[in-house]
């Protein structure tokens, strides 16, 4: 198990770009708190312990505290991450954290991604199509297990924005779909139950906002927290989709 | 004033509400969605394991169906079930999995020929048939005779709410993020609507519709230790015990997970068990074949939880800084099973632990995991009291798992209520005489009390501090209405819970902004959950008898003749110091299993004078039957099929079992 740490516990400083949107008298402003690092810390933990104890105003998100909903996404140290599984115990005392760049600031760390991901979905039409009318009664179509688990492993994205929060494409122009949509699209493709074919997502990704405007960066799959192979797939659509565009099939 | 009107208002976006979205939707009502969060961040996405279906393709599920699902459930829930619901449960499950593999869900497949798996302790080799090749696999879990759990790796949850979502967005339903509904409007035992504040702006708006529906999940963080997400504080069972009329029924029924990892709480699916894992404590030995020889490890969670707690007890836990615990030991599955099937498992324990499952044993304790209580409704999944509320999956007392609820049967609950639900909200709404005719009057009195009890928190003068008050619910419900009840804690219980009711009519909020204000929030919410905790806590101390998750050391039997009755817990008057209780019978003459042995855990329940009337009778039934196929001798003995949609009375194909 664990060693719990023995040494004396550390004073932590972590730095919060602060902002109130809604607040037409709130600067963009970095204010610091400081605090006793506890055994088992997290970002979750701390920042939870800051806003009871010292700051009833400090706004972030987080739902499920488990690294699995994506709510929590905020730079770290200049990184976007998941604060809520970011361990204290590896890191410097002395934490910078700020809201995720790209998306709409609610306040403080927290943006609105779930408005951002929603425009992309309906933007990328990001569901299976062809879904109606299944006869419920009769056993399920089979389908290559292989194929499931290939599928499985696009679709275990979490929307949580780092990926698009790392992105050149996506600070330069704000209609840039980002990995997260171009995933989405790579998995819909690979799903043989969807009945669009490569016209189809051509039209839906074929252009700057889409698989083209691409800079090849990598800095989504650096930060993927769920390690999601974003550049391979990014490439591979690339590639078809040029294909498409220049007339092949 | 600002006034919403819809033909549903849905509060929740998880599995329940959208699935209940998209039945209204797709019979061409309008639907709108509230959402404290985006409605793919909701606690459905937390689910690992699985969801329970009698699909009946691997090998190990060969010859389940509805009536072994049916059994299993029933027994989980330790006989408290409504059984004509558990019959539309498992009846419409398979269904709801093959309605999902057609909306994309990436469903773990069936892949023929030899494989491994480890089955008590010891690794054997199972060969799946040729004409299963592809099909929907199961897993096992525990409570269950066969395998029966379908799942997508172990991010089954995930994939399913992603799935619906999708097919939510693609029905363009309206989602409204960051909104909350404090409220819900009604008048004269009709439900109106609810009154919903914007988590970013503080504005109150009235959402009216003609039906409400409430999906807003469990209430997992009454307690201290819980698997649950920071966002499941049970506030749809509250906004609906506010108004008096509705009824919340079971809400002492209160589930402890086995495998919570130790001391945080985050969990660990039952997959782990199910797959192979064992629990073993301080000296590494393994203990529960010691306890539960029949099922061991896989006895339902109620059982393992106790025997876990009754083991640290006897002082046989592992000891470490943060107190004691035992070890849920998976590296004997191997480390391709575990970076394959247990992936978010490994992830877990690397994040939060700092070790790898594939070679060190889990540390991990009971923790709070799921409210089997709720708001009662009938089997149309309607409050009885308040016409044109409905309610569904974790919020809801529909009643199918009783007072224990299997592993696997909640987000097929989810996605099968959604479905039954669904329908029976858009026949409602179908019907002229239901549509909607509210007073604006009516509306601005409850848009017009909720500002004032806000108001009052902002610039009431009080000086109690809600973090304070919250943390000491808790621990009151963690240490005194947690896994082993006794009469004098639950009594002490009850009473403390009154004094933090008391000090929270005087709650003061430090930080005045009337937007987006953290502090503000839990301040109004405790208010509400402080009402819940007293419906468990005074529910539990007053059931004395063991059934399931309660579990009453002074009274250790379950007691039928006394206690085979769901307790239906009402808040009429908002002075009160306590909620009123009252009790709905379950019929025995009506049941198809009458109680008896579970299977597994304690022998010595006390019998229902009519149970074995019953059973005589059940066995009559079934002479007379002799030769006729399941279908109808289930049909004899409890007639469901009218209950349920039509589009959902279908018989279910299988391999083995053609849809005849
Ligand atoms: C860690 C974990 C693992 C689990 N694993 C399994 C498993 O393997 N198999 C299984 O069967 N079950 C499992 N369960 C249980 C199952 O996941 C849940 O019971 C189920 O998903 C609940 O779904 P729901 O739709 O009822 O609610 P949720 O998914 O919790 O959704 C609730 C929704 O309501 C919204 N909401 C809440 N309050 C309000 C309000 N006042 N106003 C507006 N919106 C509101 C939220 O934003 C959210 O959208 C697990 C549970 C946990 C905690």
């Amino acid at each position: 198990m664990t060693a719990p740490n023995a040494r004396r516990p550390r004073q932590l400083r972590i730095e919060v770009l602060r902002h109130n949107p809604a607040d037409a008298a709130s600067v963009p402003r970095l204010q610091g708190y400081e605090l006793t690092e506890a055994p088992g810390m997290t970002l979750f933990i701390a920042l939870n312990e800051i806003r009871e104890t010292q700051d009833p105003s400090l706004q972030f998100d987080f739902v499920c505290r488990a690294g699995i909903c994506g709510s929590c996404g905020m730079l770290i140290n200049g990184r976007p991450g998941l604060a809520c599984r970011t361990l204290i115990q590896d890191m410097d005392p002395h934490i910078r954290l700020a809201p995720l760049p790209v998306f709409e600031l609610i306040g403080d760390l927290s943006v609105d991604t779930g408005k951002w991901m929603r425009a992309v979905g309906e933007r990328l039409e990001a569901w299976l199509h062809g879904a109606a009318g299944a006869d419920v009664d009769r056993m399920e179509a089979p389908m290559d297990p292989d194929l499931a688990d290939a599928i499985y492993e696009l679709d275990r994205c979490i929307e949580c924005g780092c990926c698009v929060a790392a992105c050149g494409s996506a600070q330069m122009r704000e209609d840039f779909v980002g990995a997260v949509g171009l995933n989405r699209i790579a998995r819909f493709r690979l799903d043989p139950r969807d009945g669009r074919d490569d016209g189809d997502f051509y039209e839906l990704i074929g252009d700057d906002q889409g698989v083209f405007g691409c800079m090849t960066l990598l800095g989504c799959q650096d930060v993927c927290p769920k390690d999601l192979p974003l550049q391979t797939q990014i490439a591979f659509l690339r590639r078809h989709m040029a294909r498409r565009g220049f007339g092949g099939g | 004033m600002k006034i919403l009107y819809t033909d549903v208002l849905v509060v929740g976006g998880g599995l329940a509400g959208l699935r209940m979205a998209i039945a209204a939707r797709r019979r061409g009502h309008e639907a709108v969605i509230l959402s404290l969060v985006p409605p793919k961040r909701s606690h459905s996405a937390a689910a690992q394991g699985g969801m329970q279906a009698s699909l009946a393709n691997v090998i190990q599920g060969q010859g389940d169906n509805e009536d072994v699902h049916f059994e299993d459930t029933v027994r989980g829930s330790d006989w408290g079930a409504d059984q004509a619901v558990v019959r539309m449960f498992v009846h419409t499950a398979p269904k709801a999995v093959r309605e999902l593999a057609a909306w994309g869900v990436p469903w773990s497949r069936v892949r023929r020929g030899d494989r491994e798996v480890v089955i008590n302790g010891e690794r054997v080799t199972v060969t799946e048939r040729d004409g299963a090749h592809g099909l929907v696999a199961q897993r096992q879990f525990g409570g269950t005779k066969k395998w029966r759990t379908c799942y997508v790796s172990d991010g089954t949850g995930h994939a399913m709410l992603y799935t619906v979502s999708d097919q939510a967005i693609a029905a363009d339903i309206p989602v409204h993020e960051r909104m909350e509904a404090i409220a819900l409007i009604h008048d004269a035992g009709r439900c109106h609507g609810a009154v919903v504040r914007n988590l970013v702006t503080g504005e109150l708006t009235a959402y009216v519709a003609k039906a409400t529906a409430i999906a807003t999940g469990g209430a997992g963080r009454l307690y201290r230790v819980t698997t649950n997400a920071v966002i499941c504080e049970g506030m749809g069972q509250a906004i609906a015990l506010d108004t008096g009329v509705a009824a919340l029924g079971n809400m002492e029924a209160v589930q402890f997970h086995p495998t919570g990892i130790f001391p945080a709480g985050i969990l660990v699916t039952e997959g782990c068990r199910g797959d192979g894992g064992l629990l073993l404590d301080g000296d590494g030995h393994r203990f529960m074949p010691d306890y539960e020889p029949e099922k061991r490890e896989l006895a339902s969670r109620d059982v393992v939880s106790r025997r876990m707690e009754q083991h640290i007890a006897a002082g046989r836990g592992a000891h470490s800084r943060f107190g004691e615990h035992l070890w849920l030991d998976i590296t004997l599955l191997g480390r391709a099973h575990i970076e394959h099937n247990l992936r978010e498992v490994q992830e877990i324990c690397r994040n939060f632990l700092g070790i790898d499952p594939v070679r060190e044993p889990i540390p991990v304790r009971p923790a709070q995991h799921y409210t089997m209580g709720g708001i009662r409704t009938d089997h149309t999944g309607e409050c009885p009291t308040l016409k044109g509320l409905f309610a569904a999956g974790e919020v809801a007392c529909w009643d199918m798992h009783g007072f224990n609820r299997l592993g696997g049967n909640s987000v097929a609950e989810t996605v099968v209520a959604g479905m039954i639900v669904g329908e029976a909200i858009a026949d409602f709404c179908d019907r002229t005489a239901n549509d909607a005719v509210v007073s604006t009057g009516l509306a601005r009195d409850f848009l017009g009390r909720e500002q004032a009890r806000l108001d009052d928190l902002l610039k009431g003068g009080g000086r109690e501090n809600a973090n304070t008050l919250k943390a000491a619910m808790q621990n009151v419900m963690t240490d005194k209405v947690g896994i082993f009840r006794h009469g004098e804690a639950l009594a002490a219980a009850v009473e403390e819970l009154q004094q933090l009711v008391e000090r929270s009519r005087h709650l003061g909020v430090a930080y005045k902004a009337p937007g987006a204000n953290p502090e503000l929030v839990v301040a109004y919410r405790l208010q509400l959950m402080l009402r819940l905790a007293l419906c468990t806590a005074a529910g539990a101390l007053a059931r004395t008898e063991s059934r399931g998750a309660h579990y009453r050391d002074d009274y250790p039997r379950r007691d039928d003749g006394e206690w085979l009755k769901r307790t239906l817990a009402r808040w009429p008057d908002p002075t009160a110091a306590l909620p009123t209780l009252d009790y709905e019978a379950l019929d025995i003459g009506a049941m198809e299993l009458p109680p008896g042995w579970r299977g597994y855990g304690a022998r010595d329940h006390m019998e229902h004078p009519a149970a074995e009337g019953r059973r005589a009778r059940i066995e009559q039934v079934k002479r007379d039957l002799a030769g006729a196929d399941r279908f109808a001798v289930q049909e004899a003995l409890m007639p469901f099929r009218h209950l349920l949609p039509e589009r959902y009375r279908g018989p279910n194909e299988r391999l083995d079992e053609g849809t005849a």
